[in-house]
């Protein structure tokens, strides 16, 4: 989950947020190296008495300054395509579920075998029992079995809502009458957290999303006790 | 045929990858297999024959479709309303 002056990413939980991550250090490298060269000859030639009246063209040095952006250019472009690739593979689900956004929640459901359904309301703050994170618990979560390709179809009932994990690196808009596919796979057991990601109303930041992934027999013990609850 | 059907219901775990929606909008796909599944229903129930291949196109939907959207083409259905033609 976030933390309070955190910089960085959430600790990846699937294997495209990893693949993400890097791709971000890697590019953000280049970012940080060529800022440092154009800061470093800004501050060279402001703080210099020498002047050069006599240089008027170069062909060499047009060459290097045109070919090495293409270079790096070159060197964030294929990673990024590899990864958005990557993103567009055919996976084979084992589970689809559908999250529906609400004003202002999000319901789940699990219809592949019996019709689970639920709703999953943020906990308000004055009902939060110590060590729980303010604004993004909820009542249910949506649980996972973990390291198992899951097809999540979001859509929404009322206005533009969005779904959005990011330690999965997910969000996918929540349109109505509309179904909108994506797909992850946990790495790990664990919980994440995500937030409700286009504006919807006087409680937009009130809807929270969690993801909860959990060894097999235990997803399938809580999918019996919530179709008993329900 | 009959036999192998069974076998593939008995082994669903959800609606697998269908090559004419491969894109990110499976809006499509929820809604062809609930029009399939109806047709289906009809066309082996007017022959007499058994509707069990059917149900395949009953789990594809069901898994795919939310439940306010099969509702009320349920309802729609019902009132004659269904804008789909089955």
């Amino acid at each position: 989950m976030a933390h309070p002056s955190q910089l960085g990413f959430q600790d990846a939980a699937s294997p495209v947020m990893e693949e993400l991550l890097h791709f971000h250090d890697h590019t953000l490298m280049i970012v940080f190296l060529i800022s440092t060269l154009v800061l470093y000859i800004i501050v060279a030639m402001v703080s210099t008495k020498l002047t050069n009246k006599y240089v008027l063209d170069s062909q060499e040095i047009e060459i290097v300054w045109t070919v090495l952006p293409a270079v790096i250019l070159i060197l964030i472009a294929l990673p990024s395509l590899r990864i958005l690739y990557l993103m567009d593979e055919i996976n084979d689900p084992h589970l689809t579920i559908k999250a529906m956004g609400h004003q202002w929640y999000w319901s789940y459901e699990y219809t592949d075998y019996e019709d689970l359904g639920f709703d999953s309301y943020m906990i308000p703050t004055q009902d939060l029992s110590p060590g729980q994170f303010r604004l993004l618990e909820t009542d249910h979560r949506m649980v996972v079995p973990m390291e198992s390709p899951i097809r999540v179809l979001v859509s929404a009932e009322d206005v533009l809502h969005s779904w959005a994990v990011p330690a999965l690196g997910i969000k996918m808009d929540a349109v109505p009458g509309r179904l909108n596919q994506t797909a992850f796979i946990t790495s790990r057991p664990g919980v994440y957290y995500g937030q409700c990601s286009e504006i919807c109303g006087a409680n937009h930041s009130f809807m929270p999303i969690v993801v909860e992934a959990v060894p097999l027999e235990h997803f399938e013990n809580w999918s019996s006790l919530m179709l008993e609850e329900s | 045929m009959s036999q192998d059907m069974k076998e593939k219901l008995e082994k669903y775990r959800t609606a697998p990858f269908d090559a004419r929606f491969p894109n990110q909008n499976q809006t499509r796909n929820c809604w062809q297999n609930y029009l399939d599944f109806h047709r289906c229903q009809k066309a082996l129930t007017a022959k007499g024959t058994d509707v069990t291949p059917c149900d395949w196109y009953q789990r594809v939907y069901k898994s795919l479709c939310p439940i306010s959207w099969v509702s009320k083409w349920d309802e729609q259905r019902e009132n004659g309303t269904f804008p789909g033609k089955i």
